[in-house]
């Protein structure tokens, strides 16, 4: 019997079946993300990808109606938002809401409390001018992927999830992202002392090229079809797009 | 003119009215200072020349005109609380007289304050800003930290003068078993300003308060409240804009949170000048079933060139706010806490930025003391 403690594994998904206002949005969904590793999903829109994330953080509408989600040993089903995120599971959202009314340096102040830590984490994702504001209100697509990363660097979870964290960001933009990612998932550290693990859910890939990932996946129909090496999938879906992935995985469940 | 007597065993619950603005350890600057305890003048300062204040009764005597503004735009036979405070034999109250043309910029602060359980606080206040005057009012009024049954029964009128401008702030900090019911009036003159911040964050019984501006050409009136319904409260709250004069203008905005309490905002206006413009602006945020807005927005145009709309929505924390913050590791109940006190403090952006600051704390030290 395998240890998951013992083996480092951070996350592990076991049959994961999901659905949302009584539909099924993800349906028997395996994966394994060990400690120092990143896991890299693909998938056209409505696919599934950010079903899986939210439920892995638990936000209530994903109801998991098979399966488990472990984290680091223990099934965390039964556990709330709050604990899953102090227990070190993050996410940034892809569509995070505003917060009319409460500014950016109030929550980021709820989050770490000693105000010198905070203001240094808002000069490293440059969002000192951000403090003042409302969260995300007036915000663009790229403000709010960028302030979802400095609440992350606030948090430091050693579990984390990105959801598209590239798209709407412009190119100045990207090479400061990249680092911030790249810090959270302790890229920048030796392989052996890296703790923190975590998902990128992207449809673009292009953010590989300066995160490299471990493993790669396709979602499609809320199905994971195909996994290997993540730029082997990633030029897959480039030059085939995800119908050859699909093609595979029929003839897969046919030959049985 | 100074009036000090204070009780000594007062002192330190009078230092604590810091919580509604008054500032007795001169920590912040004050043009001029006015206490009243239960029914006792106990401050009575102004540090400017050209700012005259001093107790009603004094007035009176001082000055031949001040009777004629006694109940001069509000009915003494309007209810029995009106016909309570014309019934006085003895007047108690602030009578605040800015010159003409002083600018004075401290802020005028006063407080109304209830220190014997029970007493029933009745007061007549007037406020005359002469002709293109300015001043900043900070009231609030409180109980005694042992007091929870009393009651604030108060007549005050306001004449703010031709091109003067007025900006009046009240605090309110009652005990859980008090009654108030202000009565109060504004003559807004030509071109004059008057701006009122209301903020109400703490438990009482029983508010009820529908004050009202009357505006002459140009003039032009805010009504800005913040209330937080809490403990089995019942606020009853309003303001009404008369616009009579070409040009004026009233906006009346209310921002409310509700728990466990009955909250009623009324917002009238009624257009009756050429060119006149009214906007009343209502959200209310319900926090539990226990609870209930309601808003009462009623405009009224006698003429055909004015312009009045209103706004109201009432609704509850959003979900998708509370998952999100809950996302990073907050509880429930922090992150209901940060997104009652984000609600209430949208409404006080217009503030300056002293008063601001004080509000902002008084939001953050309300909205924290929530239970789930």
């Amino acid at each position: 019997m395998i240890n998951s403690k013992i083996k480092g594994v951070l996350l592990e998904v076991k049959n994961l079946t999901v659905e949302v206002g009584g539909k099924r949005l993800l349906r028997g969904v395996d994966m394994v993300v060990r400690e120092g590793e990143t896991h890299v999903v693909f998938g056209p829109n409505g696919s599934g990808k950010t079903t899986l994330v939210n439920a892995i953080m638990g936000l209530p509408e994903y109801k998991v109606v098979e399966g488990d989600i472990i984290f680091r040993g223990d099934s965390i089903l039964d556990w709330s938002l709050t604990k899953r995120a102090k227990s070190g599971i993050g996410l940034a959202f892809q569509h995070p809401p505003v917060v009319e009314g409460v500014s950016l340096g109030v929550l980021l102040k709820t989050i770490v409390p000693d105000e010198k830590t905070s203001r240094e984490i808002a000069r490293e994702a440059r969002m000192e001018n951000y403090l003042e504001r409302e969260v995300n209100v007036g915000f663009s697509g790229g403000e709010r992927k960028k302030d979802e990363l400095l609440q992350l660097l606030a948090q430091a979870p050693q579990f984390v999830m990105f959801d598209e964290p590239d798209s709407g960001v412009d190119v100045d933009s990207i090479k400061l992202m990249v680092g911030i990612i790249r810090k959270i998932l302790q890229k920048n550290k030796p392989i052996r002392e890296r703790k923190n693990g975590g998902i990128i859910v992207t449809h673009s890939g292009v953010i590989l090229e300066e995160i490299h990932a471990d493993k790669g996946y396709v979602i499609v129909n809320g199905k994971l079809l195909c996994s290997g090496p993540p730029l082997d999938i990633f030029d897959q879906v480039k030059n085939y797009g995800f119908e050859r992935c699909i093609k595979e995985a029929n003839e897969s469940e046919k030959s049985g | 003119m100074k009036v000090k007597k204070v009780d000594k065993n007062l002192e330190e619950e009078i230092a604590g009215l810091d919580r509604v603005g008054f500032d007795t350890k001169g920590e912040t600057e004050r043009s001029g200072s006015f206490l009243v305890t239960d029914d006792k003048t106990t401050e009575s300062e102004s540090k400017e020349e050209n700012l005259v204040v001093m107790p009603i009764s004094f007035a009176l005597e001082v000055y031949d005109w001040a009777k004629d503004l006694l109940f001069s735009i509000v009915d003494r036979g309007k209810d029995e609380y009106t016909k309570e405070v014309a019934s006085q034999k003895e007047l108690v109250g602030s009578f605040t007289y800015v010159k003409k043309g002083a600018k004075i910029e401290a802020p005028f602060q006063s407080c109304f304050f209830l220190h014997d359980q029970g007493f029933r606080q009745v007061l007549h206040n007037i406020i005359i800003l002469e002709p293109n005057s300015e001043l900043n009012i900070i009231t609030g009024c409180a109980t005694g930290n042992l007091v929870s049954v009393g009651s604030h029964i108060a007549v005050t009128e306001m004449f703010v003068r031709k091109g003067a401008h007025l900006t009046y702030t009240m605090i309110h900090d009652w005990g859980s078993k008090t009654i108030v019911y202000p009565r109060a009036a504004v003559d807004v003159a030509e071109g004059a300003i008057f701006n009122s911040n209301y903020i109400a964050l703490t438990q009482v019984k029983e508010i009820q308060s529908n004050p009202t501006a009357y505006l002459s050409d140009r003039a032009s009136a805010k009504f800005n409240s913040i209330i937080y319904g809490k403990d089995g409260s019942s606020f009853d709250m309003g303001a009404r804009g008369i616009l009579n004069g070409e040009n004026a203008n009233c906006e009346i905005v209310s921002r409310v949170a509700s728990r466990n309490s009955k909250v009623t905002l009324r917002a009238y206006i009624e257009g009756n000048g050429k060119n006149t413009k009214g906007h009343t602006e209502c959200n209310g945020l319900l926090l539990d079933d226990r609870s209930s807005v309601t808003a009462i927005p009623e405009l009224k145009a006698s003429n055909i060139d004015t312009e009045l709309s209103h706004e109201a929505s009432i609704g509850k924390i959003a979900g998708e706010q509370l998952n999100y913050l809950m996302s990073r590791g907050l509880d429930e109940e922090t992150a209901r806490a940060l997104l009652i006190r984000g609600f209430l403090e949208k409404g006080i952006s217009g503030l300056p930025p002293s008063l601001k600051k004080k509000a902002d704390k008084l939001i953050e030290v309300a909205a924290s003391s929530e239970s789930v």
